[in-house]
């Protein structure tokens, strides 16, 4: 219709200053989502996490560990289908920047309760199979150029000493959300080790990571577990894995928040630049608005211009920012991969994006179309002469 | 054609004050006269005098303090904001001093743009649009846009966009005023065809005694009040 002509040569009526706005509007939208992004990313392990998975560690605090004894007893709680005794080892690899998960697990137990690790046969044999082997994440294994039958060294930190490891199979991840930079290896090597060099620190596990046959199982089991190993010596907390890794994430919780607070800060400020736009465009047609109102036209064809021009720019703009995103993140991921294993643009992020740009434009229209709906024609007219 | 004994402008005890600040400037004082159907009317005086004002009011985009106005046996002043634009965009024709045409729309598109308020679909439009640009004599410039025109090409395309739905009145603020002569007279004879042949009751402020010969009868207005002795041109 006419309008919308009208509203798309009234928008490129100042090509600079449109483009400035809308390169503005891209950015901002394109910081938006990155800052999203971080956030989602942080969030990405309990996200990925399995609502049939718990994991049972000490009642005091993740630091202190729990007798090998409790494994039997766990295993045989009605609606556990598996348990795997499960260390955080710590190891290094280089020096202290190339960092990646590392943990001691039961492999036979293991496998079965990641079904998003994707691994072939035969390489999850060899894995179980010898003891010094160890199963790697392929982002890992791209980035370190490592082949199987590798040996892969690591410097323990908890664990002390140089640990050598042959790198036996490769998984790479069933869906976006699964975190390709694990490392894992067999629990019996590093007890057995220890068994030698440090007697005392043997036969301790870290965590058990559980399995339950159905979901609506995990609060009972939980309960259970715990309840078995109350006033004992070392007494059991038991939550979903999801609870767990949020228990990780909070701990960093402000943060987040300050993260989540400037992505609404860019928005705030975007709008505000838009705004000014929209008003210096209306102040200088203020005269065409009186002249149209004078033809017969009505406020809500003032506010269909004004508001129509508003959202073209926001819209154009917010479209290049998001476009802009996805490269941006991908090459982001890139330089973050050992902070943000998981680092994918989400849909939600795009929505949020679109929202915010639409947001934007709406706002920025509402001050300008209130004016020219409100403004005398004879003082509009009286503008031009 | 002849000036009509029916007054088609009856304008009775009008008046019409500014606020500027906290002071009241009264601007038109207690004003009645009547204009016939068919005249062609020059409205006169010093610069302040309030002639816009008055034409403003006539032509139904401004609202007085008292008094009425009735245009067409309509007294405007008792219409709503959304009644009296759907008047004006059926009985008046506006010509501005400055053009006023859309600068991002071309000569076509200036003039269509009163039709679009109307049902009248594509064809209809393009076709009275192309017949009003023809009696402008600004067929061949239907594409382009107001900056390509020079400023009496512009004001040719405002009456164009004056005329095409119609109106009874035409109304017209210093038509001339930003013209240089040669344009001035062409902008002049145009208005003066579309009284004569036309019939169009065409109301004009001007300070140009040129422009005003050109009208039958011409009001002086001063301080607010009409001049009594008005001239009359055959
Ligand atoms: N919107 C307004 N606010 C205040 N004063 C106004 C306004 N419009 C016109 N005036 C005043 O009213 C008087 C008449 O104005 P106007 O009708 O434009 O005169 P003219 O067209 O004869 O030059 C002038 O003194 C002018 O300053
Ligand atoms: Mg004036």
């Amino acid at each position: 219709m006419f309008t919308l002509k009208l509203i798309f040569k009234n928008a490129f009526r100042h090509k600079l200053r449109t483009s400035l706005t809308i390169f503005g509007i891209a950015v901002a939208v394109l910081a938006f989502g990155l800052l999203r992004t971080v956030i989602s990313a942080w969030y990405a392990g309990a996200e990925a996490s399995s609502a049939i998975r718990l994991v049972t560690r000490n009642s005091i605090s993740l630091v202190f560990s729990l007798p090998l004894s409790y494994e039997e007893k766990i295993r045989h709680v009605p609606g556990v289908k598996f348990v795997t005794r499960d260390n955080w080892f710590g190891g290094i690899y280089i020096d202290e920047k190339h960092f990646f998960p590392n943990f001691a697990v039961d492999p036979k137990n293991y496998l079965p309760m990641v079904p998003e690790f994707v691994i072939p046969d035969d390489q999850k044999t060899a894995f179980i199979r010898d003891r010094k082997a160890a199963l790697a994440g392929r982002k890992i294994v791209e980035k370190y150029h490592w082949k199987i039958g590798d040996t892969i060294t690591l410097k323990g930190t908890i664990f002390p000493g140089n640990w050598e490891f042959v790198l036996r199979a490769i998984y790479h991840g069933r869906d976006k959300s699964t975190d390709e930079t694990f490392f894992l290896f067999h629990w019996d090597y590093l007890n057995e080790a220890l068994k030698k060099t440090a007697p005392a620190r043997a036969d301790q596990v870290g965590f058990y990571f559980i399995t339950v046959t159905n979901p609506n199982l995990a609060a009972e089991v939980s309960q259970t577990i715990d309840k078995m190993f109350r006033n004992s010596l070392a007494e059991t907390l038991t939550e979903t894995e999801k609870a767990f890794e949020l228990g990780f994430v909070s701990m960093s919780e402000a943060i987040i928040v300050a993260i989540r607070l400037v992505s609404y800060v860019v928005i705030i400020i975007i709008m505000a630049v838009m705004a000014n736009t929209m008003a210096m465009t209306a102040r200088e047609r203020f005269g065409e608005y009186a002249v149209l109102k004078t033809l017969g036209f009505g406020g809500t064809h003032l506010a269909v211009m004004i508001f129509g021009e508003s959202l073209i720019i926001a819209v154009i703009g917010c479209t290049a920012g998001i476009a802009a995103t996805f490269p941006v993140a991908k090459k982001f991921a890139e330089i973050m991969s050992p902070a943000f294993p998981v680092f994918n643009v989400a849909p939600s992020t795009v929505y949020m994006d679109i929202a915010a740009g639409l947001v934007v434009g709406l706002v920025a229209a509402v001050v300008p179309t209130w004016r020219a709906i409100h403004i005398r024609i004879a003082d509009g007219l009286r503008r031009i002469g | 054609m002849e000036v009509g004994e029916r007054p088609i402008v009856e304008i009775h005890n009008l008046n019409k004050s500014y606020r500027r600040g906290t002071q009241t400037v009264p601007v038109l004082h207690d004003l009645s006269f009547d204009i016939q159907e068919g005249e062609f009317l020059a409205l006169m005086g010093p610069s302040g005098s309030g002639k816009s004002t008055l034409l403003n009011l006539i032509a139904g985009i401004d609202k007085a303090d008292s008094g009425t106005i009735k245009v067409g046996g309509v007294d405007i002043t008792a219409l709503a904001e959304g009644e009296l634009a759907r008047w004006r965009s059926n009985n008046v024709g506006f010509i501005f001093q400055f053009y006023n045409l859309i600068p991002v729309l071309t000569a076509f598109g200036n003039v269509e743009l009163p039709l679009l308020l109307t049902g009248l679909s594509r064809a209809e439009r393009r076709e009275h649009v192309e017949l009003a640009l023809a009696i402008v004599g600004l067929a061949d410039r239907m594409d382009h846009y107001p900056g390509q025109l020079s400023g009496g090409q512009q004001q040719r395309v405002a009456i164009a966009r004056a005329v095409i739905t119609d109106p009874a009145i035409l109304v017209a603020d210093e038509p001339t005023g930003d013209l240089d002569r040669v344009s001035a007279k062409e902008i002049l004879e145009l208005m003066e065809r579309l009284n004569t042949e036309s019939g169009k009751t065409i109301i004009m402020v001007t300070h140009d005694p040129r422009a005003a010969e050109k009208a039958h009868i011409i009001k002086h207005l001063d301080k607010g009040v009409l001049n009594v002795h008005t001239e009359t041109h055959f």
